[in-house]
């Protein structure tokens, strides 16, 4: 978010919530009232970072949309782990209907929804890595050049998660995957692999594009809330750990989303049509390394002893993300 | 309202006539005509409350039929070939999760090698994904068929592919009824959902349904088909006691009585193979014919009653079953087990090739005489397939195949009668 | 909707799942006592009243405060915080200022005329010998338990050390007064020059069901330092005394004060402000040997005061004295060295320690007295049952906090002493350690300094040197803590568990955990940023 509620005498203010703030300036998340769009007796891994981006992303749409919410899911994690029969998790609206076809369902929805004259309703899609970057690229991509007024939002665990992780299209840079394991003279992803989604939904100069975390709460539902209230194509992508993947601690989970955004490794910033015009602030800066040593499926690099060259080259990556997006001083290069 | 006009676009005005909501479209020959006027009927204004999206691929295009759907909107879609196979994920998650989506399928060949003229290989490919199929005989059932789909669709929770032969109706400028918006109005009721995605009643649809409950599922979807095999019948009357025509229903046959010997097919092939036994009767022979609209739910019942007469059967269709035969005959062998009916399988027509009525008469005569193989490649050119063995046998790179039979025939266009 | 088989579920289908059936650890709420609690030697609750005062509620932020100790003003101006010391949140930025708060909540009890209830006539009657901090502190405690409190007090006035001892310039006199009478309108007596002399006679008269001494240590301990007749020496408690009466003694121009203690500082800033122009400190060791707090020491440098470290007094003359130089051998004590010096004084004052008075206790069998201090067992009781002490005449430390403390621990256990039973203090909670919290989720907010008078100002008049903060200083102050140990609802567990397993019970009222779904992750613990829920493994 662009800017900071914090009065500067007031503390505790990074948290969920504060008996000493209005209570329109905290969090969705806690107010005892909030939807659980996502509730309890789901079947995702304990510390999930997925489980909790979508509750905290869809609770904040289901109130910016005063209610009028209709979900599409993609197959993946969220999927499987919210509606094994006869549960099903969700207490919004919801759908699921193939891997790679959440952003044209959605759609769908979206179109009957105008046709019956039902403008408050409000249409999200949602999808892991796999299903957005790969398998659901060409209908997300489609999604985007007409405008279609949907909001897609990407929970980005950086592998085919559900499925016993495997690489994805975004896939870091050296970490271990099933298909991309530690072994031989190069262990782990390839470097100069990964897309960035957002830059891709930019380049469709839709309305709005952000990125956000499951480590900063309050700005995750600034964006969701924001781009609830436009109307055409809209992307979100997540940054959420996955502790089996990653091979982290569960309570971990928010520890390390942190660790991302203030190494500078996954930058948080908004842009519309094309162009980035917020970005948050790094708080404190951390060495890339902080983030990549919680986590075994970067083990490779540490042990039995420290690959510099690749270590240097994480390190780059994320300092080139500083200055491209300005991640420091606000304004980018 | 009686029109001279192309096949294609007395479909689209009657798909406009049944008020759908949402109209997705993605180009592939030869249902393009078909969309394209439904576009132009949405910009113009004349087909208002309806949304058209230009989707990005076929499989977007189900994809958005489905969440459409869905939402509680009326539906519809179209494709053929190629396209019906990208989205064949979609297909079986259309029909899996009971939607109502009306599709035209304009029935085109399957490549390799790519082929843009009319055979059944695609709506075949798709015959056991539970799906209804109904096979359109002529342009005018055609447009008749889309209004008893959707009504059918909607009132089973079952997707409806109305099957219409490419080219040879879809782009056919013929004399058509076309329906009055207030006869469509009359008889074609508001699409009440099943289930559908309200914010105000909120549902989760598509869970992972594991082994404790599959087979159920399945069995429900089963089910479903058997249903509709009363409903097709019911529905086809009551179209007829409005719109005042015969059209639709599970099968029609066609001089029957007598009939030794009985030809079966789908589509507008019915239309020569009717010409043939109209000559062959006059020349005595007990032939008749039948014409199988319902092919998916298939009507093993009504097949069978109405070849109980007969001692023989000749099932001329456009699709084959590689390596195996036809598919058409194997249900038609299916209907008829435990009779003692003779059952020739002829394969004609495939990738455009004119079916004409020459060839049909000497196919009938030899069928009447059982000098046929089990299996029949119609028109088969023997000499290029000879020629094309031997040069497979001699040379391991023997170059691709129908490149080789193309210069073999100098390449000869189609024969159309 | 007539919803298809399997296909189509409903909401809240998925609550039969209990997922808590796949935990082997399951998180707790705990109270984990935080840092400065725990340094406070008067107990006091300070995360409790901040937190009230963080909110504005000024007067439950004062009712949590004298649960403890009754004398804030007092004590946000003399009490040198190691709560401070022990605060949290000078490894973030810096400590709370603690002491500031407390001194504005105090100054607003005095302001709004804010009283304390007795509680219910329980029919005893308690002697307090002494009005000072413990003294006090132990009246106003045995009042709210129902008892009812005599105080002799030797002096004109009652304060003891916090009037004779601390002066105007850090203890305002209202302030003072106002605190004390406080008490006394909770129906405590307290007697005025009436000194108590035989203090087995008074426990004979059977007067009183129990006894708690507190009369501190008055006698200024001497120093042997041969001396001419017209030599002016006097000892700090005695300059304090008078100066305190209204009737300061002479000093002259430049004054000397030997010793390292507080009283040494409070008597030469008292020097400064009553004309001295040269002001000296001798001390016999270094700086940082001065057993003086170093922010006091500051405030007399800035003053004007100076200083003569490693050095003794060895004689004194008329005009001058003669001075030997120290110096410190490997166990850091002071040796002499042989070298001397003169220099020019008018007078000397001796702030050498203080002792206790023991002579009233000559007839009273029983107590033990150990190195000029009377012992007492851990319930503050003497050798002699029944008569309990406190305060400077008992070891301990001596500041007024350890004095308030000692007043409050005696109150409780004369409580169960005179009802037969004994006082239990509850079992101690485990510390709010550092490493316990997560400290990201505090906004940076350096601590608000307090003004200072100018140097002038100071050197001058007897004004308050050290101002309080006001209002919107103060909150900011209380809001700088990190409420470690110590739940203050601040929602992260509530919005940080992935399984919704989290049940918000409303304001006020905390959290409470939904076992049925919690599977144990752990990440509301490693993201509560006071540290008060911890993980305990599951029984199987």
């Amino acid at each position: 978010m662009p800017f900071e509620h914090i009065k500067f005498y007031q503390t505790g203010t990074f948290t969920v919530g504060n008996r000493l703030l209005d209570v329109s300036d905290r969090a969705v998340q806690s107010d005892a009232r909030r939807s659980n769009a996502l509730n309890c007796g789901h079947r995702a891994c304990q510390g999930c970072g997925e489980a909790l981006g979508a509750r905290y992303a869809v609770d904040a749409a289901v109130r910016a949309a005063g209610g009028n919410l209709v979900a599409v899911n993609a197959t993946g994690c969220l999927e499987v782990f919210s509606t094994p029969y006869p549960e099903t998790s969700w207490q919004v609206a919801w759908m699921h209907s193939l891997f790679g076809n959440a952003a044209a369902v959605a759609a769908g929805v979206a179109a009957a929804m105008k046709a019956q004259g039902r403008n408050e309703v409000r249409v999200i899609a949602q999808g892991g890595d796999g299903g957005t970057a790969d398998i659901g690229l060409g209908c997300l991509s489609g999604m985007f050049e007409r405008n279609d007024d949907v909001l897609y939002i990407c929970y980005d665990n950086e592998a085919y998660m559900n499925t016993g992780v495997q690489r994805s299209g975004t896939t870091p840079a050296a970490a271990r995957t099933a298909t991309t394991p530690s072994v031989g003279s190069k262990p782990g992803n390839v470097f100069g692999q990964g897309k960035s989604v957002p830059l891709i939904a930019m380049a469709h100069m839709i309305p709005y594009v952000a990125t956000a975390s499951v480590a900063n709460l309050h700005d995750l539902e600034y964006k969701v809330e924001k781009a609830i209230a436009i109307h055409g194509a809209r992307y979100i992508h997540v940054h959420v750990p996955c502790p089996l993947g990653w091979g982290s601690e569960p309570h971990d989970t928010i520890k390390v989303a942190r660790l991302a955004v203030e190494s500078g490794l996954f930058p948080l910033f908004e842009a519309e049509f094309g162009e980035v015009t917020e970005r948050s602030i790094i708080r404190r800066k951390q060495p890339a390394e902080e983030y990549l040593k919680l986590q075994k499926r970067f083990a490779h690099l540490f042990r039995p002893k420290r690959d510099e060259e690749r270590l240097a080259a994480i390190q780059s990556i994320a300092d080139r993300n500083i200055q491209r997006f300005g991640l420091q001083n606000g304004a980018s290069s | 309202m009686w029109k001279q006009i192309e096949g294609s676009r007395a479909i689209a005005e009657t798909v406009a006539m049944c008020r759908p909501q949402v109209i997705c479209a993605y180009p592939i020959t030869p249902q393009t005509h078909i969309v394209e006027a439904l576009g132009e009927l949405v910009k113009s204004g004349q087909l208002a409350g309806c949304e058209f999206l230009n989707v990005e691929s076929e499989f977007g295009a189900l994809s958005v039929a489905i969440g459409a759907s869905a939402a509680g909107a009326r539906s519809y879609t179209a494709t053929a070939s190629q396209g019906l196979l990208f989205m064949a994920e979609a297909v079986y998650n259309a029909s899996g999760l009971g939607l109502p989506i009306v599709m035209t399928i304009g029935n085109r060949a399957i490549g390799a090698p790519i082929n843009i003229w009319n055979d059944h290989s695609d709506s075949m490919s798709m015959r056991d994904s539970g799906w209804i199929q109904l096979f359109a005989e002529t342009n005018q059932e055609a447009v008749d068929l889309h209004i008893q789909a959707f009504r059918l669709a909607e009132e089973l929770s079952c997707p409806v592919m109305v099957c219409v032969d490419g080219f040879i109706l879809t782009h056919a400028y013929d004399r058509i009824d076309v329906p009055l918006q207030h006869q469509v109005d009359g008889w074609l009721p508001r699409f009440e959902p099943t289930q559908v995605l309200d914010p105000d009643a909120p549902v989760s649809i598509g869970a992972m349904v594991g082994p404790e409950a599959f087979t159920e599922v399945r069995y429900l979807a089963h089910n479903k088909q058997l249903r509709a095999l009363e409903r097709i019948p019911e529905i086809s009357g009551e179209f007829y006691e409005t719109f005042g025509r015969e059209s639709g229903g599970l099968l029609r046959p066609y001089r029957l009585d007598g009939a030794e010997t009985v030809v079966v097919a789908l589509g507008s092939v019915n239309g020569t193979i009717q010409e043939a036994v109209d000559e062959l009767r006059q020349d005595g022979i007990a032939i008749g014919s039948i014409s199988i609209c319902s092919y998916r739910p298939f009507p093993l019942d009504a097949v069978r009653r109405a070849l109980s007469d007969a001692r023989r059967v000749v099932v001329v269709e456009k699709s084959l079953a590689v390596g195996l035969g036809g598919m058409l005959a194997t249900d038609i062998q299916m209907a008829l087990s435990g009779r003692r009916h003779k059952v020739y399988t002829v394969i004609a027509g495939l990738g455009g090739r004119a079916i004409t009525k020459a060839s049909l008469l000497k196919l009938f005569h030899q069928a009447k005489s059982d000098a046929l193989e089990g299996v029949t490649f119609l028109d088969l050119n023997w000499g290029v397939i000879n020629r094309q063995l031997a040069r497979e046998t001699a040379t391991r790179r023997s170059g691709p195949a129908a490149e080789s039979i193309l210069k073999d025939l100098a390449t000869l266009p189609t024969k159309i009668v | 909707m007539s919803k298809p088989f399997a296909i189509t579920l409903d909401v809240g289908s998925s609550l039969a799942n209990h997922t808590g059936s796949w935990r082997t650890e399951r998180p707790v709420y705990v109270d984990r006592i935080p840092p400065c609690n725990n340094a406070c030697p008067a107990g006091e609750n300070i995360q409790a009243w901040l937190y009230h005062a963080e909110s504005g509620d000024y007067h439950a932020a004062w009712k949590t405060l004298v649960e403890n100790n009754p004398l804030p003003a007092i004590m946000g101006r003399a009490c040198y915080h190691p709560c401070e010391s022990a605060c949290n949140r000078m490894q973030l930025d810096h400590e709370v200022n603690i002491h500031a708060v407390e001194r504005f909540l105090g100054d607003e009890a005095i302001r709004r005329g804010w009283r304390f209830e007795a509680g219910p006539a329980s029919g005893k009657h308690v002697l307090v010998v002494g009005s000072g901090p413990s003294g006090l502190s132990a009246a106003y405690h045995l009042a709210r338990l129902g008892h009812k409190v005599t105080i002799y007090e030797a002096g004109p006035a009652a304060g003891g050390m916090m009037r004779f001892g601390i002066p105007k310039y850090r203890l305002p006199r209202e302030v003072l007064n106002a605190e004390i009478a406080r008490i006394a309108n909770m129906g405590v007596t307290i007697r005025l020059n009436s000194r108590v002399d035989d203090l087995a006679q008074m426990l004979e008269s059977k007067q009183f069901d129990a006894a708690f001494l507190a009369v501190g240590a008055h006698v200024s301990k001497r120093a042997y330092i041969p001396a001419g007749d017209a030599s002016k020496i006097l000892d700090a408690l005695g300059v304090l005394r008078s100066v305190d009466g209204g009737k300061p003694p002479e000093l002259g121009r430049r004054v000397l004060v030997y010793g390292g203690g507080n009283t040494a500082l409070d008597v030469a800033r008292t020097a400064k402000r009553l004309g001295a122009t040269e002001t000296l400190i001798v001390y016999r060791r270094t700086r940082e040997k001065m057993p003086a707090h170093d922010f006091e020491v500051q405030e007399a440098i800035d003053e004007g005061i100076q200083f003569r470290w490693l050095s003794t007094i060895k004689e004194a003359g008329d005009s001058s004295f003669k001075i030997e130089k120290m110096r410190l051998d490997e166990k850091g004590f002071p040796q002499p060295t042989g070298e001397f010096e003169t220099i020019e004084g008018d007078s000397l004052v001796l702030a050498l320690g203080q002792d206790v008075d023991l002579s009233f206790l000559e007839r009273v069998p029983g107590l033990a007295i150990v190195d000029g201090v009377v012992k007492v067992n851990s319930q503050m009781m003497t050798g002699h049952a029944g008569v309990f002490a406190g305060g400077d005449m008992v070891p301990a430390e001596r500041t007024v906090t350890v004095a308030v403390g000692h007043g409050k621990k005696a109150a409780r256990n004369i409580d169960a002493w005179l009802r037969g039973t004994a006082y239990h203090p509850g079992a101690k909670h485990e510390l709010a350690a550092f490493e316990k919290l997560n400290p990201w989720y505090y906004s940076d907010a350096p601590e608000t300094m307090q003004a200072t008078l100018e140097t002038v100002r100071r050197q001058t008049t007897f004004d308050e040197v050290v101002s309080g903060l006001d209002e919107t200083n103060a909150l900011f102050e209380a809001r700088r803590c990190l409420s470690c140990g110590n739940c203050f609802e601040c929602d992260n567990c509530y919005g940080v568990c992935p399984d919704n397993a989290v049940v918000k019970l409303g304001p006020g009222k905390r959290f409470r955990f939904n076992y049925d779904y919690c599977k144990g992750c752990g990440m509301c613990v490693a993201e509560c940023p006071c540290g008060a829920i911890q993980m305990v493994p599951e029984t199987i």
